[in-house]
C-alpha cells in the first residue's frame, strides 16, 4: 500500500475538480432518496431483527443450561455465537452509528444503546464514528490503519519488531473486543506520552474496566453458575468463551476485509486539508472494499459487506445498502473508478497477505523464490539483527541494483 | 430479601441489557413494564374521527373524566407523541378510550383514525390534566362550550355522569342534581363528532344541547351566548377548543364578570422576530432556527432526541433546561432568559414546543 499521492499511476488523476463536485451531488441525491423513503418497513426490519436476536440469545443460553451434553453444547454455542455476531454487527454497530435515530425510539437510539462488547459504546463512538469515519485511510490520522500496532504501509520504515506482526495480528483477532477497548482508550499513545495518571484517562479506564467486569461476570460466572444443577458449569463457561472468540474472529475478519485488501487506497495527511464534500466522498469510495455474497453474508457482516456504501453514508439504515449498491457502482463506472468487491475468502486472503508482506522488508516477499531462499534469508537475518545503519545500507544497495537492472 | 437477589442475578445475566428488554418480548403490558396499551377496538365515529379502545398496561393508575393521556405512536416508523382526551370515565372492563379527529395533513391523527388496527401497541403515559369537574355532591349548574375535537374531554365527563346502556342513558343518583347545557360548535353537522351521544343525552333529559353549525348558523358570536343560554350568569362555564374561540369567550366572560375554566387544544402562535443559533450541548448539534420555529422542532430536525408531548404547551413533557441565552414564548411573546452564574446552574426549564430562539441559546440536551 502506498498513499495515492505517491503512486506512479494515480487512479483519480483523470477527474477534474468539477467532476468531483458533480460526483458529490450525485451521491447526495442517492442519500436523499433513501432518507425520503425511510418508513414503517425499515422500522419493522430493525425491530424484528432485535427481537429475533434476543430470542436466539435467550434460547441458546437456555440450551446451554445443559451444556454438559455435547449436542446441547454444540447447538447452544453455535446459536450464541450467531446471536453475539448479530448483536455486535447488524444491530449494535449500526444503531451506534445513528442509523435508526430517525425513528425517535429512545430504546433504539445512538445516545442510549449499549452493546455486548468490552468497550463502552460512548468510547467506541468517539474513535469510530468521529475519527475513523472522518479521516478514513489517512495515514497518521486514521488509527484503524493497523490499530497502532502494525506496519500498514511501505512508507513506514521497516523494523525487526514487525516480523512478529502476523502473530500480533492473530492474537488481536482472537481477543478483538479487548483490542478495540484498548484502542478506544488510546492506551498505546497514553503509555507513550506517560499520561497514565491523567484524571480524564483514569475516568475512562474505570469505565472500561467496569464494562469488562460486567461482561465477564455474565459470561464466565452467572451463566455457568446457573448451569450447575446439570453439572454444566465448566462446559457453559467454555461455550461462552468460544462464542466470544468466534464473534471476535469474525468481526475482525470483516473489518480487515473492509479496508485492508490490496488495492484499497490510503491518503497523505496533507491531502485532506481543505477537503470538499465531493473529495471526502471520493476518498471514502477508494478507501473501502466490499465483500460480494448473498443475503446471509450481508446480514452476518452487519452489511459491512457493503463497506463502500457504508462509508459513503454511515448513517443510512444498513438494510438499504444492498438497494443503493448498484447505483453507487454505476457512479464508479461513470467516473472511471475501481469498485473494489470480491468474495470473502479472496478479500481475507488479500488482507492477510498484506499483513505478512509488510511484516517483512519492502520487496522481500515478492523477490523470494525457492532458488534464492538461502541468500534472501541471510539478508533478512542481517537486517533483523543489524542496527538501523545496516538496514539503511542494505535498502540503499537494493535500490541501486534495481536501478541498474532497469 | 430473596426477590432483590433474584432481580440482581437477572440483571447480571443480561447486561448490558436489562431484564425488561427480554420480558418485553413476552409480556409488554405486565406490571413494572414501561407503560403501553394494546388497541382492542377501533370504532369509526364520523368519516374523519374514530374512537380507539385501548387495554392499558397493568400499571395504569386510572383517571378522572376530563383528563387526557399522552400517546406515543409509530407513524411511518417514527415515534410521535400526542395528547388526547380520555373519552370515558373509568370503565368496568378496565379499558380506556380516546377519540381522535383526523387533522388534514397531520402526521399522527390520520394514521390513528384510518390505519390503526386492533392489536397495535401504543406507548402511554399516566393520565394528566386539570380540566376536570368539581365535586358534584351538591347541585351544580354548568355550561360546556366546546368546539371541534374540544368536545372530547367534555364527552369524557358526560359519559361518566350519565353512562350509556342498551336501555338508554342512565341518570345515576350522583348526577341527578347536575344541570348541564352544552353549546357545541362545529363547521357543519356531519363532522360533529359525538353528536350522536350528545343528542341521546339531550333526548334523555340529561343535558340541554345547543348545536351551532358554522354553515347553518354562521360563526358563533359571543354576544349571542346570553340568548342561547338564558341563565348564563348562573352557570359555571367550562370551555375546550381552539385558541380563537377561547380568547373570544375569555374576553366575553371577563367583561361580564363570569368564571371560566378552559383547556386549549391548539397553540395560538404569534410570529416572533429574531431567531438564532440553537446549541444542544450534550448531543453537540447546532441549528440555525428562525424566530417562529419551536426549539422542539429545531432539535428534532437536527436529530436530537427531544422529549415531547402535546406540542401545544399544555403537558410540560418537553421541558428542557436552557443553559444560556433567551427564548420567546410563541403564544404570549414573553422572553425567558438564562444567564450562567445568575440563574439556576442546572439551567432554566423551558417548554421547547412553544418557545423559539430569541438570539443564540444553549440547551442541556
Amino acid at each position: 500500500m502506498t498513499t495515492i499521492q505517491k503512486k506512479s499511476h494515480n487512479p483519480i488523476a483523470h477527474l477534474t475538480p468539477d467532476d468531483i463536485e458533480q460526483l458529490g451531488r450525485e451521491l447526495d441525491a442517492i442519500r436523499a432518496e433513501v432518507v425520503a423513503s425511510r418508513g414503517a418497513d425499515d422500522a419493522a426490519y430493525i425491530r424484528t431483527l432485535i427481537k429475533t436476536q434476543r430470542s436466539l440469545e435467550l434460547g441458546s443460553r437456555v440450551v446451554l443450561l445443559a451444556s454438559v451434553f455435547p449436542p446441547a453444547w454444540l447447538v447452544g454455542t453455535a446459536g450464541l455465537s450467531v446471536a453475539k455476531i448479530l448483536e455486535n454487527m447488524e444491530i449494535g454497530h449500526n444503531v451506534l452509528h445513528g442509523q435508526w435515530d430517525w425513528m425517535r425510539d429512545p430504546k433504539i437510539h445512538s445516545t442510549t444503546w449499549e452493546w455486548d462488547m468490552a468497550t463502552p459504546a460512548k468510547d467506541w463512538q468517539h474513535s469510530h464514528n468521529e475519527l475513523h469515519h472522518t479521516y478514513t485511510n489517512v495515514l497518521g490520522k486514521d488509527n484503524d490503519l493497523g490499530y497502532g500496532i502494525a506496519r500498514v504501509d511501505e512508507e513506514q520504515p521497516w523494523h525487526p519488531m514487525y516480523l512478529g506482526q502476523p502473530l500480533w495480528n492473530l492474537i488481536n483477532a482472537v481477543f478483538f473486543e479487548y483490542g478495540i477497548a484498548a484502542y478506544d482508550l488510546e492506551l498505546g499513545a497514553t503509555i507513550k506520552k506517560k499520561k497514565l495518571k491523567d484524571p480524564e484517562f483514569q475516568r475512562r479506564l474505570k469505565g472500561v474496566l467496569r464494562k469488562i467486569r460486567h461482561q465477564a461476570t455474565k459470561d464466565y460466572l452467572v451463566h455457568p453458575a446457573l448451569s450447575i444443577p446439570t453439572g454444566s458449569f465448566l462446559s457453559t463457561l467454555a461455550a461462552n468463551f468460544t462464542a466470544n472468540i468466534v464473534r471476535n474472529l469474525w468481526s475482525n475478519s470483516i473489518i480487515l476485509c473492509g479496508h485492508f485488501p490490496e488495492g484499497v487506497e490510503t491518503f497523505e495527511k496533507r491531502s485532506i486539508e481543505g477537503e470538499t464534500k465531493g473529495e471526502w466522498y471520493l476518498r471514502q469510495m477508494l478507501g473501502a472494499a466490499n465483500i460480494s455474497g448473498g443475503r446471509a453474508m450481508h446480514l452476518m457482516s452487519g452489511n459491512l459487506s457493503h463497506q463502500i456504501e457504508h462509508h459513503l453514508f454511515p448513517d443510512l439504515p444498513s438494510n438499504r445498502y444492498a438497494e443503493i449498491a448498484p447505483k453507487v457502482r454505476a457512479l464508479f463506472e461513470k467516473y472511471g473508478l475501481n469498485y473494489h468487491a470480491a468474495p470473502f475468502p479472496k478479500q481475507l486472503y488479500s488482507a492477510w497477505h498484506k499483513v505478512v508482506r509488510l511484516s517483512l522488508p519492502n520487496g522481500w516477499l515478492a523477490e523470494t523464490t525457492l532458488s534464492n531462499a538461502p541468500s534472501q534469508l541471510a539478508k533478512l537475518y542481517k537486517m533483523a539483527t543489524g542496527g538501523p545503519k545496516v538496514r539503511r545500507a542494505i535498502v540503499a544497495r537494493d535500490k541501486q541494483l534495481a536501478r541498474r537492472a532497469a | 430479601m430473596p426477590t432483590l437477589t433474584l432481580r440482581r442475578i437477572a440483571e447480571l445475566a443480561v447486561t448490558p441489557l436489562v431484564p425488561d428488554d427480554y420480558l418485553d418480548l413476552f409480556s409488554p403490558l405486565r406490571r413494572g413494564a414501561q407503560l403501553r396499551g394494546r388497541v382492542v377496538e377501533v370504532v369509526p365515529e364520523t368519516r374523519d374521527a374514530a374512537t380507539l379502545v385501548i387495554r392499558p398496561g397493568a400499571d395504569w393508575a386510572g383517571h378522572v373524566p376530563g383528563q387526557y393521556v399522552r400517546v406515543g405512536v409509530d407513524v411511518d416508523g417514527v415515534r410521535s407523541w400526542r395528547a388526547y382526551s380520555l373519552t370515558h370515565g373509568p370503565r368496568a372492563d378496565g379499558n380506556i378510550s380516546i377519540t381522535v379527529k383526523s387533522v388534514p395533513g397531520g402526521a399522527v391523527s390520520p394514521y390513528l383514525v384510518h390505519h390503526t388496527r386492533p392489536g397495535t401497541l401504543l406507548h402511554l403515559e399516566q393520565a394528566a390534566g386539570d380540566f376536570v369537574l368539581p365535586d358534584l355532591s351538591t347541585s351544580a349548574k354548568l355550561l360546556f362550550v366546546t368546539a371541534g375535537s374540544g368536545v372530547t374531554p367534555v364527552i369524557g365527563m358526560l359519559r361518566n355522569l350519565f353512562p350509556s346502556t342498551d336501555e338508554g342513558v342512565l341518570v345515576l343518583p350522583r348526577s341527578d342534581q347536575v344541570d348541564i347545557t352544552v353549546v357545541h360548535v362545529a363547521p357543519s353537522e356531519p363532522d360533529s363528532i359525538f353528536l350522536r351521544d350528545l343528542r341521546a343525552l339531550d333526548r334523555a333529559g340529561a343535558i340541554r344541547l345547543v348545536p351551532r353549525y358554522d354553515d347553518v348558523h354562521g360563526l358563533l358570536d359571543m354576544a349571542d351566548l346570553a340568548n342561547l343560554v338564558p341563565d348564563l350568569a348562573a352557570r359555571t362555564t367550562y370551555a375546550c377548543g381552539p385558541g380563537g374561540l377561547l380568547d373570544a369567550l375569555a374576553a366575553h366572560h371577563a367583561a361580564a364578570g363570569l368564571a371560566l375554566q378552559t383547556e386549549q387544544f391548539r397553540a395560538t402562535t404569534v410570529v416572533a422576530g429574531e431567531g438564532g443559533e440553537v446549541t444542544f450541548a450534550r448531543s453537540g448539534a447546532v441549528v440555525d432556527a428562525d424566530g417562529s420555529t419551536p426549539i422542539l422542532e429545531a432539535g428534532e430536525g437536527a436529530g436530537v432526541l427531544m422529549p415531547s408531548g402535546c406540542r401545544m404547551g399544555v403537558c410540560y413533557s418537553c421541558v428542557t433546561p436552557l443553559l444560556s441565552g433567551a427564548v420567546r414564548d410563541l403564544r404570549s411573546g414573553d422572553l425567558t432568559t438564562a444567564v450562567p452564574g445568575e440563574t439556576d446552574p442546572g439551567g432554566v426549564l423551558v417548554q421547547t414546543c412553544i418557545n423559539a430562539a430569541a438570539g443564540p441559546c444553549t440547551f442541556d440536551r
